[in-house]
């Protein structure tokens, strides 16, 4: 029997945004990654389009992270304390389409890193993979303005993802990004309206649309997901009913977020191993991210990116 | 969706004669719109326009029940695709199988193993809720179904497609009200009359959501509306598109045939697959999801995922604000700050609990916030708390002065001192750090 399937007519789509620069473009990449351009809502290939799979990302710090549990830590050996080997692993070895830096020494609570240290990681970075680079800054307003811009300068021209830009801070990177040919993360706390204002600021600043990547905070399964899902579903469905100052394609952190879990670390018998654990708890927070309509999710541990990269496989076959 | 007055008012007789107890045909099509009267009240109503308005009235997704008692699971009855629109009302259930062919020591184990996979989170117990025992065709599913009767109260799905099997075990264990699972375009013939005979609900599998169209018919015309449907799909992008074309088909178009809740029965080799086939099922509107993995670590994202799902996110779970025991706490006890989010209260409470220090915990009124989210809206302030300390006289059960705050709103403490006139300490910002603060202030574990 032909079942008349039941197709929603969407006026519009996610819209396409490029990372990375090759030589052609002026930059010295060797491979971009393309983000959104979707038609439909997520995996739902009987309905419309859906382009570009979705983007498995890596995110490397800047400083080597105190306290990482053994499960989570062991694959990377000794290159935690080197973001340059870090992220030549991660790209290397691990199947990473893009690294994310993470500029979390630049915390005045933290190391307190100067804007040249900082930018003096991203060339070294930048030097150690041909794959694109985000460069996230470390939350701290006032230092983000005085670190974004000096390493959106050495990255000039490689068409980098800078973040992050809020309602209250958006000027200076979204200047930075305008001057060196970056792309821009509008954040918003889980919060449409917040996220649409970000975008209009960022737009009317001068940042087209195609150079916009939404950050929704996410939080992980058991922590934030009930919020998180529908947050990423209804922006998803702004975008493919016409709003296109929400019709940017979307980025989630999960490796951090699903880590922070206690799930993810505790010495718990009840719960079962803690060697899978953590994976476990990252890649599902993964999934559910992607099914509501992320298009970029980053990781901590390679399994976990390894297990997304066999589900966004298995996402495309129906 | 419900009808009218209007709309019921054009299937009545329209001759007035009053037998229904109300003078016109009108008004008890208005009695009918307000279910204040039943349809059959009326004595001169066709069969045809019988058949109408209940088909109308009844709800575009049915509600079936799997088990019973205390274990009972309400499946289905679902009217939203999206979350945010409504809520999700009933919990997909979990089920992990049971192979039956297995020696009976060793089936007693796995039943075991399934009835301890529970897991306290948020002061609600998630854990399996369904026992699928398989068959492996060797006449041996009725003694499954007898040993998890005897070690266990879980409800059953009965996985044979072989009609007789299915009778023997339905001969041990009817009375728990399994589902069976099931009917194939092969065996419904036989598969009907036994769900119709023991009162059972009853899965239909079909290898395409095409096929399973005829199969519902069928059963629709066998009088069965407790019925599960299953397109056998495994990929993830096909369980995706098929459960939301279901979910469409039956909310959006009310198509009948595909009006029932979903069963998906995950079967990728690596556990870790199955997992994530098993969490897109439970995402994306799946009624049970059957998996083999039963250890704890693929069981314990899977529950604690589903509980996301159909947590309403209009309104968070809470506790209710105020001053609660941890341990058997005392004058001297330290008393702590946090929320009535629930996520944080019982995490708080779990490792306060964890660190074996008596302790008297504070839960705030924030709506049902987290700390963070608290702080930022305005609603865990310096005042708040003071008023709460006031409130539930705190001043009262202990004979310190001295407050634990989180290390998340350190902000706070000048002003908290200011305003209540306690002596405040800033603790951990994460609640699994209280073990290490309580050694490093003297606090002594009991
Ligand atoms: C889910 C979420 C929401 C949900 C609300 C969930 C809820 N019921 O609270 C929604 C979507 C509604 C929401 C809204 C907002 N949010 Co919000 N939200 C989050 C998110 C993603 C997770 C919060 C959470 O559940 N954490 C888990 C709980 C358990 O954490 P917790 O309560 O802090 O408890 C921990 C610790 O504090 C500590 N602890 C707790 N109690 C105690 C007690 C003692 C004694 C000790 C020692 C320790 C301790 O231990 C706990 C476990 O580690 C976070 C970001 C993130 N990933 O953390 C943002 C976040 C908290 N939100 C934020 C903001 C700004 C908001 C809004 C104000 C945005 C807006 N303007 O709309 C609104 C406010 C809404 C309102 N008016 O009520 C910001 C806060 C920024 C800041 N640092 O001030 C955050 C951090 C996101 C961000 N980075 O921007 N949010
Ligand atoms: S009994 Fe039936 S026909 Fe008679 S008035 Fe009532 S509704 Fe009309």
């Amino acid at each position: 029997m032909e079942l008349e399937l039941p197709i929603e007519q969407w006026s519009d789509s996610v819209s396409t945004v490029v990372l990375g620069a090759t030589s052609e473009d002026g930059g010295t990449r060797t491979s971009t990654v393309t983000l959104g351009g979707a038609a439909t809502l997520p995996f739902l290939d009987f309905e419309g389009e859906a382009p570009n799979p979705p983007v498995l990302a890596m995110e490397v710090l800047d400083t080597e992270p105190e306290g990482w549990p053994e499960p989570l830590a062991a694959p990377f050996g000794d290159v935690l304390g080197d973001p340059a080997a870090w992220a030549a692993r991660c790209v290397e070895e691990f199947d990473a389409d893009l690294i994310c830096l993470k500029l979390i020494g630049a915390d005045p609570l933290r190391r307190d890193a100067s804007p040249d240290e900082c930018a003096e990681t991203v060339r070294k970075v930048l030097d150690a993979i041909g794959v694109p680079l985000i460069i996230w800054g470390c939350g701290d307003y006032d230092k983000d303005n005085e670190v974004i811009p000096v390493c959106s300068q050495v990255a000039a021209g490689e068409r980098c993802l800078l973040g992050t830009a809020r309602e209250d801070n958006y000027r200076t990177i979204a200047a930075s990004a305008l001057a060196d040919g970056h792309l821009v993360i509008g954040e918003s706390p889980l919060d449409i309206s917040i996220q649409k204002q970000v975008n209009i600021l960022l737009t009317e600043q001068g940042v087209p649309g195609d150079r916009i990547v939404m950050y929704q905070v996410t939080g992980a399964v058991g922590y934030g997901v009930e919020y998180a899902y529908s947050i990423l579903e209804r922006t998803r469905l702004a975008a493919l009913t016409g709003d296109t100052m929400l019709g940017m394609p979307m980025v989630s952190i999960v490796g951090s977020e699903a880590w922070k879990a206690k799930e993810a670390w505790m010495e718990e018998p009840a719960w079962g191993s803690l060697e899978r654990r953590g994976i476990l708890w990252e890649a599902a927070t993964a999934e559910l991210f992607l099914l509501a309509g992320t298009d970029m999710v980053i990781f901590w541990h390679p399994e976990a990116l390894k297990h997304t990269r066999w589900l966004a496989k298995d996402l495309s076959k129906s | 969706m419900a009808l009218t007055a209007v709309e019921i008012y054009k299937f009545l007789p329209k001759t007035n004669c009053g037998d229904c107890g109300v003078a016109t045909c009108l008004a008890f099509a208005m009695k009918l719109a307000q279910k204040q009267a039943a349809l059959d009240e009326c004595p001169h109503v066709t069969e045809e326009a019988k058949q109408e308005l209940e088909g109308s009235a009844a709800p575009p997704m049915a509600t079936v029940t799997v088990g019973r008692g205390e274990r009972e699971l309400k499946i289905g009855g679902e009217t939203v695709l999206f979350r945010h629109d409504e809520t999700f009302h009933n919990p997909c259930g979990l089920a992990v199988t049971l192979d039956t062919s297995l020696p009976d020591e060793q089936i007693q184990q796995r039943i075991e193993q399934l009835e301890a996979a529970r897991y306290d989170r948020v002061g609600f117990m998630l854990g399996v809720d369904l026992i699928a025992l398989q068959d492996g065709g060797d006449g041996r599913l009725a003694q499954g179904a007898r040993l998890a009767g005897e070690h266990s109260s879980l409800p059953l799905v009965l996985m044979s497609t072989d009609a007789g099997a299915m009778k023997a075990a339905l001969e041990v264990c009817a009375d728990g009200r399994p589902l069976l699972c099931g009917a194939t375009t092969d065996n419904i013939e036989a598969m009907l009359p036994l769900a119709k005979e023991y009162n059972c609900p009853l899965v239909l599998t079909a290898d395409s959501l095409e096929s399973l169209v005829p199969l519902s018919e069928t059963a629709a015309e066998a009088g069965s509306d407790q019925l599960f449907l299953d397109t056998g799909a495994q990929e993830i992008g096909r369980i995706q598109s098929d459960q939301t074309i279901i979910r469409r088909m039956a909310l959006n178009k009310k198509f009948r045939p595909l009006g029932f809740p979903t069963l998906v029965a995950c079967s990728a080799a690596d556990p870790t697959q199955q997992m994530l086939q098993a969490c897109s099922a439970i995402a994306k509107y799946a009624g049970i999801v059957v998996v083999d993995v039963a250890d704890d670590e693929y069981l314990l994202p899977l529950v604690t995922a589903r509980m996301n799902i159909y947590t309403d996110p209009q309104k968070p779970i809470q506790v209710e604000p105020g001053i609660y025991p941890v341990g058997e706490p005392d004058e001297d006890s330290p008393v702590l700050i946090t929320t009535n989010f629930s996520l944080t209260y019982y995490l708080v409470e779990g490792d306060t609990m964890a660190s074996k220090v008596p302790a008297h915990i504070l839960a705030v009124d924030t709506n049902g916030t987290s700390v963070m989210t608290a702080w930022a809206a305005g609603d865990l302030t310096a005042e708040v708390i003071a008023e709460h300390i006031e409130k539930f006289d705190i001043a009262d059960k202990v004979s310190h002065k001295t407050l634990v705050l989180p290390g998340g709103v350190a902000v706070l403490q000048g002003k908290l001192e200011e305003e209540a006139g306690w002596e405040v300490k800033v603790g951990p910002r994460e609640s699994s750090a209280i073990a290490q603060f309580f050694r490093e202030q003297g606090w002594a574990a009991k």
